[in-house]
């Protein structure tokens, strides 16, 4: 028996004890999973595929070795391991990859009957599902999301934002009553590594069936998929140019931005950098959306299903490590529940499994980056010196890798920085609340508003909290929803713009 | 001519349903073609602007919460009231150099403006808003929802209906507003907040400055309670510089100083859209 075995049958002999004596724990009965479920290891493989040594840039169809001739490494963020060395690319190549899209704009992209358009856009979406499992596995070695919600989630809802948005290629002047609507020409892109391959989806399937071509730079941390994907479009025989990917840092991206033969800026990413884009395109023509951070409040009131609740809020805030700009990452509580709410937390959080990302039963995966650990760290070290109760899993992390234990904080104001600020971590603060107005606005204090979380069996109660919350996507028992048809994107400070659904291609497209 | 020494009329702001001085105590001179002086306006100073959002925000809640058919009704009040003072805009805008053909033509228009605009009250939500078939086991749904406070410096050619245009699909979608007038006319705008005044416009919807574009502009860009900015103006500098500030909110900069506002063009229920949010929601289906 290993020293935590020892530990948690202790604790689940008090657990039985209690129950003995009390009839029940603080009113709840409790699911002991650790002492009776224990998961052998089921790692998925990684034989059925092989990955280049190195990678060059995408630009006008053809993997091109980057101009300075520099390379980075990408590692596995749950093992440290380096993974292959891809091209850093520069302004220099920024401007090819514009030219490449400019010339495949005007001689060939815009010049097709829209439904080839729309055919192309089909076989991305078709090849994608084919080497889904590759793609998966990829995602995860270099991402560190769980195996679970890259095979199931992330390549999945990337194939599906594909074949929706190429149906969309011969029906545009449908979608817009009144006008009729035609492309912009270069779209500049620039994506983040929480979602790599789904972004890149999210990105690339509406420029393309508006009419667009593309120069997109997947985050530093996480290009191996976009660089599959690349393989994806040259197989599926698109014109030389429309796609284009130059991986490298942030002055990669930044010179897409500021190329001035880019008529669109699509940007993900962080709140900073969101603003100093949109500084930077003042005075231009350009086009641009911004999805860009979020503080959302998940809302659970008494009357709500509370085990259901628990589950959404789980989920809410631990599903890619909290690497979600959605994330529920303020849960409010109303007061009469939550000593219930937060037993019941601590218990489910015991249960989840962190830890090796490839693991088919690993529920959080590794962070995607030092940079990213040291951040929540940080955020940790704040929240406990501005005073908040805090609990942490007592969970095992592997000793290499960047892991962080799913982390609760309660005890916490409106003002604290770890209320505030978005930790983009697996960490979720605790507050409560007496009335409906009062759950309303904590919720909108905030200077976000992308997304929030409502949860109660009273119908009326959830359209009046709807109403009320200022934020671009609304779950209502439930959380965290994703869907190719379904609208994405905030208000306020979360950016501007949606993503996704009829509405996610109003932003590629002049009226 | 008779003996009767005419009333002249003293403009001053609007603001929160109330129509005070600026608190700067400054004015401005217009003058006909002529040069001879029309009259003095208030010279919103930075202070005005700010009272002017803080009326704009004890507003909001009301009139987004308004149902689309009252404010529909209250558009189409606007119009009612505009159409029984024809006479006096279409005086004032020949005291401007119009002729009387264009001036009547503005002011038809403009009447006709706010009964159209007024009938997208309870449609556009229809139009613009979807149900989206989502491949799990959800409802889900996108409607438009108003984005808040909308600061709007008007054009300065058509200064009824230039303001006219910016003003109504701005509050038919539930917003309230700033509006810096026609710099050349502002008269006519002050005027114009007299008919708003008798329309049922709940005071702080929309609020109303005289003054100049090169003093207030910045203050566009940089308060932060601003939503959105509508631009009719032409100065470059000016508007990257509230291009730039609008950054430090992530304000959205809606750009419309290149509109015909007396062609088919001005009057467009994508504008509408400018100012609204889509918000999706998702409720799973099931037992």
């Amino acid at each position: 028996m290993s020293k935590k075995e020892k530990v948690l049958d202790k604790k689940s002999k008090k657990a039985i004890e209690d129950i003995a004596m009390n009839g029940s724990i603080n009113n709840s009965r409790k699911l002991n999973f650790d002492t009776s479920w224990q998961y052998a290891p089921a790692p998925e493989s990684t034989d059925h595929f092989k990955l280049k040594k190195k990678y060059d840039l995408f630009i006008n169809g053809k993997f091109v070795k980057p101009t300075d001739g520099k390379y980075y490494k990408t590692i596995n963020p749950a093992t440290t391991e380096t993974l292959a060395e891809i091209a850093y690319g520069t302004d220099k190549d920024v401007d090819k990859a514009v030219k490449a899209a400019r010339k495949a704009y005007n001689e060939v992209w815009s010049k097709l009957p829209r439904k080839e358009i729309a055919k192309y856009i089909y076989r991305i979406a078709r090849l994608l599902q084919e080497r889904s499992r590759e793609f998966a596995v990829v995602e995860t070695l270099n991402g560190g999301k769980p195996i679970r919600e890259s095979r199931d989630i992330d390549i999945p809802l990337a194939a599906a934002h594909f074949f929706y948005n190429a149906g969309w290629a011969d029906k545009l002047h449908y979608a817009f009553p009144g006008k009729s609507p035609q492309p912009l020409g270069v779209a500049g892109q620039v994506i983040p590594w929480n979602f790599p391959l789904l972004m890149a989806a999210w990105k690339i399937a509406p420029a393309l069936a508006t009419g667009n071509t593309v120069v997109i730079k997947p985050a530093e941390t996480t290009p191996l998929t976009a660089l599959l994907l690349a393989e994806v479009i040259q197989e599926a025989g698109l014109p030389d140019g429309v796609v284009n990917i130059v991986t490298g840092f942030g002055d990669t991206g930044a010179a897409i931005v500021n190329h001035p033969d880019v008529n669109k800026v699509a940007f993900t990413g962080s709140t900073k950098v969101g603003k100093i884009i949109q500084k930077a395109l003042a005075g231009t023509e350009k086009k641009y959306t911004l999805e860009l951070g979020g503080k959302a409040a998940n809302i659970i009131f008494e009357d709500a299903p509370i085990d259901q609740a628990i589950e959404g809020v789980i989920n809410g805030i631990f599903f890619n490590q909290g690497h979600v700009c959605c994330a529920g990452s303020r849960l409010l509580v109303q007061e009469s529940v939550f000593k219930t709410v937060i037993k019941k937390l601590q218990d489910r959080i015991e249960n989840l499994i962190v830890g090796d990302p490839m693991d088919k039963n690993t529920d959080i995966g590794a962070i995607n980056s030092k940079m990213q650990l040291d951040k929540i760290k940080e955020y940790y070290e704040i929240g406990k010196s501005e005073g908040a109760s805090s609990f942490q899993s007592s969970c095992n992390l592997p000793k290499k890798g960047f892991f962080f234990r799913p982390t609760l904080f309660w005890d916490v104001a409106q003002s604290h920085r770890v209320v505030q600020e978005e930790i983009f971590g697996p960490v979720l603060t605790i507050q409560t609340f007496r009335t409906v107005q009062e759950a309303i606005d904590k919720a909108n204090n905030t200077a976000y508003g992308l997304s929030g979380g409502v949860w109660t069996d009273k119908g009326s109660k959830i359209f009046n909290v709807v109403n009320k919350i200022r934020a671009g996507v609304l779950w209502a028992n439930t959380y965290n929803k994703f869907d190719p048809t379904s609208p994405f994107g905030g208000y306020k400070e979360s950016g501007l713009g949606r993503e996704g659904g009829l509405h996610g291609l109003t932003p590629y497209l002049k009226m | 001519m008779s003996d009767r020494l005419n009333i002249n009329k003293t403009y001053k702001l609007y603001i929160g349903g109330k129509f005070p001085r600026t608190e700067s105590g400054r004015a401005y001179t217009i003058e006909d073609s002529k040069g001879n002086t029309l009259c003095h306006m208030s010279r919103a100073s930075r202070k005005d602007f700010r009272e002017a959002i803080v009326a704009c925000q004890s507003a909001i809640k009301g009139w987004a919460n308004r149902t689309a058919f009252n404010r529909s009704q209250i558009l189409y009040r606007i119009a009612e009231m505009l159409e029984g003072r024809k006479a006096q805009f279409v005086d004032e805008l020949i005291s401007t150099g119009a002729t009387k053909g264009s001036a009547t033509k503005e002011v038809e228009l403009s009447i006709d403006r706010l009964v159209y605009f007024a009938g997208w009250a309870d449609k556009y939500t229809q139009v613009f808003g979807s149900v989206n078939p989502v491949a799990t086991s959800h409802f889900n749904f996108s409607t438009p929802e108003s984005m808040g406070l909308i600061a709007i410096m008007a054009p300065d050619e058509h200064p009824l209906l230039g303001l006219v245009s910016n003003l109504a699909p701005c509050i038919v979608g539930g917003n309230t507003c700033v509006i810096l007038a026609s710099e050349v006319n502002p008269f006519i705008a002050i005027s114009f907040a007299e008919v708003l005044n008798s329309s049922d416009v709940p005071g702080g919807v929309v609020n109303i400055l005289t003054g100049f574009k090169s003093e207030l502009y910045k203050h566009f860009g940089t308060h932060m309670n601003v939503n959105a900015i509508i631009c009719c103006a032409d100065n470059k500098d000016q508007i990257i510089n509230m291009q730039e500030n609008a950054a430090l909110n992530v304000k959205r900069f809606i750009l419309r100083n290149k509109v015909n506002w007396m062609s088919d063009a001005g009057q467009d229920p994508y504008f509408i859209m400018d100012t609204q949010e889509i918000k999706t929601a998702w409720h799973p289906i099931g037992i």
